[in-house]
């Protein structure tokens, strides 16, 4: 590590290159802009072309000063830092909408305004979900993939300014995205719902992305890949995949904000629920097992329980997984070959998916106390907790006679949450906590006892709000199928609407209560990078593991 | 064996190939013989290509994210035919590009709601639904009758949804804009001429009661009328044997 | 031959190949051998800064 590969002088040519595309984007976005009498097109060519003067005027500035030279010897961690910061602005902005839409379900008269139809449900549902997904989700993806790729191969990032190309990019993704569904700007592909220019942008960032990843595994001196690795390799590469091949598309014009999928009916449902489900199976599991692979050992300060199962899980999962989308279209046009395939799938999907939780959970055999007084440790763990109960769920919801009641209804909002909520949110809360002081070089958190209070009101939220729909979810399944003793339908469907209003409270309390951990954690975070140490705590033991604490890591990776 | 797979875990390229080619097979297997079986889509009479004024409103549809509630798919369970209709075929989305079929009831299922309700229901609920259904927990969107419907590029929308295989014929894109016009407007002399090219279940009138403008309520409601309503299941045969699938 | 005839060897020749291909996965995985290698692996994450 100490011996420096490449000229010094790459990182600031790269940023002259980057300068010269950004000027030719700039011209491009204004001569977009001019000449479309579509006005959403142009609102966006305007945030492309805000966003690219702002890169090329920092660029500029940047190489002036020469402050792109950086030497091989340290950790890019700024840019960590910047993605962590990230993702809890975009967690929270995600998590309040989702509370809002939960709102406008309780309490229609309240949370409708008929003067502003871009805060009407269905423009504000992809907002909620991509905002949750892809902004908190893609974030924390981003930023603890280069911290893990980078202490796990003992390199720095690779690509100079490249990793902040990927950051920048990524963020103007989701600006793109997001006032694009206020705007109405929509392709009606769920999780894929961005229009064909900001898709092909996403496309750039994401190749970029898997060129710093890889290019920083070739860097590396350990001649073993770690299985985290692996996995964020997958999630990356199977990504760029599902995304080119579900949006593939013909634009109304190539100044038009609209276009029309290549695929229609039966193929395009089938297209995009294999995107939609592996978007659940590699952006939600396998990006996320990475982490749980890097950061549950690390917290632990114990190996992975078996290496072993590691590789039989990550094959296993990643070949089963994809198949596993028709199970979104039981009972439809699909051909019942294809939901046979998907459901027998899904079913098998349970072994790898409890394989990996149990290997997770066993990591902390022989440290099972630390569930008791490590409360980031407990959040890992009771992650791994949802984990497997929403990889339980999910293969009984599969089967085609269960799909026939729970589909349509809330037992699947339910069961994404339980996961979402459960698995995604609290791993990678865990990761941020764990991070936040590696990254600012503090001693600990701000405070323990807010991870506690976090803790138990997120885990409480949760509750509230599976409970709430699995009930509403099921009832409604069952009143839509009623019949009476005469043999006709028993409810009109406005009664299975009335019937969940208060099912509905409940989930938005569940929610509210989640979100509200989430605030409790930016506090925390935010005293913590300020270096502050809460009033209470300063005289207790120090309960953060030794070996995460900050090392001196060029000096320690130097004496390699 | 066992060499191998060292190398898979010593060179990243070639893991990253090898992953590639375990996560493509499965959608390989599933998807692609949906383009070439020929059992996929049965063969029916009356599916027609959207009119402009049908895409355009169909176009408002996708706008609004009505898809996040509505299904537009009927499965063959007993209580969804009795509710919604005869359930629904393949072939009825064959021009959905993209497919509306959906994920969620939040609200009802929409593909057979065409002809179901008047116009004037239609609008009157759209711009409130709980004046209409007091238990409803519907967006309003009185908003759509204030918008005139901007269809300056309508005749590219019909050319984009030709490239991807929808058999709009050059006459039909050229006229176009004359065509929607047509549509939202009874007294129009077009109607004939557009009716030839879509078929003489059109419905020609004016669907948001505002006979002098062509408003986004305008397209939204004529796409919604026409809903599920070109097949004619009287003549269709669901147990004949090239309708099995 | 017939899309019935086509359609019935890949699927019992795809599930013969796959449950092979997995079980030497797991066998490799498994393999007393390997066990050191990976034993050294498990612990990268612990031995870095």
């Amino acid at each position: 590590m100490a011996a420096i590969d490449g000229p010094k002088g790459t990182a600031s040519s790269g940023a002259g290159l980057l300068a010269g595309l950004l000027g030719v984007g700039v011209l491009l976005t204004i001569f977009m802009a001019s000449r479309t009498h579509d006005p959403r097109f142009m609102v966006h060519a305007y945030i492309f072309m805000a966003a690219f003067t702002l890169a090329l005027a920092v660029l500029v500035i940047g190489i002036s000063a020469d402050r792109f030279v950086q030497s091989e010897d340290k950790y890019e961690d700024g840019v960590i830092r910047a993605g962590v910061i990230a993702s809890l602005f975009w967690g929270v902005v995600g998590m309040l909408v989702g509370l809002v839409i939960a709102s406008q379900l309780s309490w229609p008269n309240l949370f409708y305004f008929p003067e502003f139809g871009w805060l009407n449900f269905g423009r504000l549902r992809p907002l909620h979900t991509s905002g949750v997904i892809f902004a908190f989700g893609g974030n924390v993806l981003i930023a603890t993939s280069f911290y893990v790729v980078q202490r796990t191969c003992k390199a720095r990032l690779a690509g100079g300014i490249a990793p902040w190309v990927v950051f920048w990019g990524y963020q103007l993704f989701i600006v793109l995205a997001a006032t694009g569904y206020l705007m109405g700007v929509t392709q009606s592909r769920e999780y894929a719902e961005p229009e064909w220019y900001v898709d092909i942008w996403l496309t750039v960032v994401w190749v970029t992305y898997l060129l710093v990843f890889l290019g920083t595994i070739w860097k590396r001196k350990e001649p073993h890949i770690y299985v985290a690795n692996w996995f964020y390799l997958a999630f990356i590469v199977t990504v760029a995949m599902l995304h080119i091949v579900n949006n593939l598309a013909v634009p109304v014009s190539p100044l038009s904000s609209h276009s029309y999928s290549l695929f229609s009916g039966v193929q395009d449902a089938l297209v995009q629920w294999w995107y939609g489900h592996n978007a659940v199976g590699f952006f939600l599991t396998a990006g996320f097992l990475a982490i749980m692979y890097y950061f549950i050992p690390k917290r632990a300060e114990r190996p992975v329980y078996s290496y072993r199962l590691s590789i039989v899980h990550f094959w296993a999962l990643i070949f089963i997984y994809i198949w596993a989308g028709p199970h979104h279209l039981h009972y439809t046009a699909l051909p019942q070959w294809a939901q046979t395939l998907g459901m027998t799938f899904s079913i098998m999907l349970w072994m790898p998916s409890w394989g990996g939780m149990i290997n997770g959970l066993m990591t902390l055999s022989g440290a099972w106390d630390k569930l008791r007084t490590d409360a980031v440790m407990r959040m890992l763990i009771a992650s791994l907790a949802f984990y497997g109960m929403s990889t339980f769920e999910g293969p009984v919801m599969s089967v085609r006679a269960v799909n026939a009641l729970s589909h349509y209804t809330d037992w699947t909002i339910g069961h994404v949450h339980s996961g979402a909520l459960g698995w995604v949110g609290f791993v990678s809360f865990g990761a941020i906590y764990c991070l936040v002081p590696w990254l600012w070089k503090r001693p600990r958190l701000y405070s323990d006892r807010l991870v506690e209070w976090h803790f138990w009101i997120a885990t409480i939220g949760i509750l509230l709000y599976i409970a709430a729909m699995w009930v509403s979810g099921i009832m409604e399944g069952l009143m839509w199928r009623e019949y009476t003793s005469e043999g006709f339908l028993a409810y009109s469907f406005v009664q299975t609407v009335e019937a969940k209003h208060v099912a509905n409270m409940i989930r938005a309390l569940g929610g509210l209560l989640y979100l509200s951990g989430t605030l409790i954690m930016v506090y925390n975070v935010w005293r913590t990078i300020r270096g502050d140490v809460a009033a209470l705590e300063k005289n207790a033991v120090l309960v953060q593991p030794a070996a995460s604490g900050p090392a001196p890591k060029g000096a320690a990776v130097a004496a390699e | 064996m066992w060499k191998h797979h060292q190398k898979l875990e010593r060179h990243s390229l070639l893991l990253v190939i090898v992953i590639l080619v375990v996560v493509a097979i499965g959608g390989l297997v599933e998807i692609s013989p949906l383009f070439y079986l020929e059992s996929t889509i049965e063969k029916v009479d009356g599916i027609r290509p959207y009119t402009p004024l049908e895409l355009a409103g169909r176009d408002i549809y996708v706008r609004e994210g009505c898809y996040v509630c509505h299904s537009q798919m009927i499965r063959p369970l007993r209580d969804e035919v009795e509710r919604y209709g005869h359930y629904s075929l393949a072939a009825e989305s064959m021009y959905d590009h993209p497919f509306q079929w959906g994920s969620k009831r939040t609200g009802p299922d929409l593909a057979r709601v065409g002809g179901k309700y008047s116009d004037g229901w239609q609008v009157d609920h759209l711009t409130n639904p709980r004046a209409v259904v007091p238990e409803s927990v519907m967006p309003p969107y009185a908003f759509l009758a204030k918008k005139d419907l901007d269809y300056r590029d309508i005749a590219d929308k019909l050319r984009a949804q030709r490239a991807v295989g929808v058999p709009y014929g050059d006459a039909m894109i050229a006229k176009a804009a004359t065509d929607l016009e047509t549509q939202a407007d009874p007294f129009a002399s077009g109607g004939t001429a557009l009716k030839k090219r879509y078929g003489p279940k059109v419905n020609q009138r004016d669907f948001d009661g505002q006979p002098d403008r062509i408003s986004d309520m305008d397209a939204l409601i004529a796409y919604l009328q026409m809903l599920g309503t070109t097949v004619d299941f009287t003549t269709y045969k669901a147990d004949a044997g090239e309708n099995l699938r | 031959m017939t899309y019935e005839t086509l359609s019935r060897i890949v699927q019992q020749g795809g599930t013969v190949y796959f449950s092979l291909l997995f079980l030497m996965v797991c066998v490799y995985a498994f393999w007393p051998k390997n066990k050191e290698t990976f034993d050294r692996a498990a612990r990268l994450p612990l031995d870095e800064d």
